[in-house]
């Protein structure tokens, strides 16, 4: 016989758990499903086609691209925003003039629409009349760039924006850890008479460790999906040189309306995440140290 | 021994400075880098509030206007834009506090077989986050019907893990006793839901609630998808609509409106910095 607690538990659970599975297990589990049948195209419904969309998409020159920039785009957003949100937090903790203002001035992207950002960066980075361009003209005598429109410049451009989002956001996360430090460690330290750095390295660093695997899991969640401005700013371009892998997947599914290459990528970026996951709970949590 | 003092004195001295120099260092760094964070955002603000002509060019006493914004609102329809983002951001608010609070609660507090697989299964949409999986979502709306309505913009966001694993934890602080108590005294489960545990978990519900809004009134790629017509997109959708097909490169124009889209947030983050900080705070600690 069931007991009373389990049928109240069941009834309070289910409307969340409809919704969660409809919206996130089922679509995970069909986007594999349907990657395995070929896109079905007026008359001809989809047919069984295997692994054929993986072999298509590995072969396709703009998915290696896409693939090739992520990664990039990863690499750099990654290690950059978390080390400028950690300086941004040991300022806004230090005894600096103007803390206030500087907190406000590094949180403020985090609270505007990407739209809205990439609207900014775009007249930022307008050839000539642009801030970027007009200061580079009267620093370094440069003539306009194309900052966006060429693809040397194109990708590092996206990476300077998404930076600038979310180095702030995760200001936060390290200014509430530093907050949390007990002032009697640091007073040991001086008392010790421990330099600054040798602090900041063998005190302050690893009990800061927490907060940065929960930060690193963020920005390489993001690395993977925040790419709102690429696709109002660049759409992936010029020549691919800025198309990511969600970016490819809304191309694909929206604008070429080919869903069964779009499924095979989702589930390619599906498995990247689930590999995040599993690094984070296998590797990662057992390293860190917890209070 | 004196000679020594005054050695040990002059290193300090020389120490002293060093320090001094290097914090200001640090001190310009700080302030340099909080003017690149700020910069594009009162470059747009200067081109906003001037006649297209003196947009691009810094001269300080050209003329003010705000031109620009009546401009801008008479040309898209912002003013539904506004309404339906606000719909929006208010149906998934009150559907994620009711769905998120009831799931919460029987994860923290009944005991079951199953909860923890259950648990972890919520668990996955921290990763696999709905906008991932927008080609099979749409798939599911068309199905339902519900392609182009604000409705289908907030449906996969509702149940919402964040939330049940927010509120869940908040929820497991509650002392026993306090249900205890409220048990003896004829409580049904429900109302100790409502009277006991609601009403201590009203910061939570405060942070989620920020963090929420701002994150709903900001999302752009879902919607875009999902939506194509002006009675059902919310601002960010209708913003870049407005700002890639219509105008050009009128940037005084573009400005305007940006700012305009943004502002509601902008003015709730100057007004309760402190609120908003310390709730993105205690959403993140885990």
């Amino acid at each position: 016989m069931l007991r009373r607690t389990t049928i109240h538990a069941w009834l309070m659970l289910t409307p969340a758990l409809v919704l969660l599975f409809s919206f996130t297990h089922y679509p995970a589990v069909a986007t594999f499903w349907h990657s395995l049948f070929s896109t079905p195209r007026g008359s001809r419904p989809a047919r069984w086609v295997g692994i054929d969309n993986y072999v298509q998409l590995f072969g396709d020159p703009v998915f290696v691209q896409a693939l090739w920039n992520n990664a990039i785009y990863a690499a750099a957003t990654i290690p950059l925003s978390i080390a400028i949100a950690l300086a941004m937090a040991l300022w806004v903790n230090s005894r600096i003039v103007g803390r206030t203002a500087l907190r406000m001035a590094y949180f403020t992207p985090t609270v505007l629409p990407m739209i809205a950002v990439a609207n900014l960066w775009l007249f930022f980075y307008t050839p000539d009349y642009g801030l970027l361009d007009q200061l580079t003209a009267r620093l370094f005598g440069w003539g306009p760039t194309n900052w966006i429109g060429t693809r040397e410049t194109a990708l590092g451009a996206m990476i300077a924006v998404a930076v600038w989002k979310e180095a702030g956001f995760f200001m936060i996360f390290y200014l509430a850890a530093l907050q949390a430090i007990p002032p009697s460690l640091y007073e040991a330290a001086s008392i010790e008479g421990a330099s600054r750095a040798h602090v900041f390295w063998r005190v302050t660093l690893p009990l800061l460790g927490p907060t940065t695997l929960f930060v690193l899991v963020n920005a390489v969640i993001n690395a993977f999906r925040l790419v709102d401005h690429i696709i109002v700013m660049t759409r992936g371009g010029p020549d691919n040189a800025t198309a990511l892998l969600l970016t490819y997947i809304y191309e694909l599914g929206f604008r070429f309306w080919d869903t069964a290459s779009a499924s095979a990528l989702t589930m390619i970026l599906l498995a990247i995440l689930a590999a995040t996951a599993a690094f984070q709970f296998l590797v990662l949590e057992r390293r860190v140290h917890y209070r | 021994m004196s000679g020594s003092a005054i050695a040990t004195a002059a290193t300090t001295a020389t120490l002293r400075t060093r320090i001094d120099a290097w914090a200001l260092i640090e001190t310009l760094a700080a302030w340099l880098l909080g003017m690149v964070w700020i910069a594009p955002l009162l470059y747009a603000a200067w081109a906003a509030i001037h006649p297209a002509g003196n947009a691009v060019s810094f001269e300080l006493f050209a003329p003010l206007t705000f031109e620009n914004f009546a401009n801008a609102w008479a040309a898209a329809p912002f003013g539904r834009y506004f309404l339906n983002t606000f719909i929006l951001v208010t149906m998934i608010l009150a559907a994620q506090f009711v769905l998120c609070t009831l799931a919460a609660f029987a994860f923290a507090r009944a005991d079951f077989p199953g909860s923890g697989v259950l648990f972890a299964l919520v668990l996955v949409q921290l990763m696999v986050t709905p906008d991932v999986l927008l080609v099979e979502n749409y798939r599911t709306m068309s199905r339902l019907g519900l392609v182009d309505t604000i409705l289908a913009i907030g449906l996969p966001y509702m149940a919402s893990a964040f939330g049940i694993f927010l509120l869940r934890q908040t929820f497991k602080q509650v002392p026993v006793e306090l249900e205890e108590a409220a048990r003896v005294e004829g409580c049904s489960t429900m109302a100790i839901l409502l009277r006991v545990y609601v009403p201590l978990a009203k910061p939570t519900y405060l942070a989620y609630g920020l963090v929420s809004v701002s994150f709903h009134w900001n999302n752009f790629l879902w919607p875009l998808v999902i939506t194509n017509s002006v009675e059902t997109r919310p601002l960010t959708v209708g913003l870049a609509v407005f700002a890639t097909l219509d105008q050009g490169i009128d940037w005084a124009i573009i400005s305007a409106a940006t700012l305009m889209t943004s502002a509601p947030l902008l003015v709730g983050f100057l007004l309760f910095q402190r609120q908003f900080v310390q709730s993105f705070m205690r959403a993140g600690i885990k």
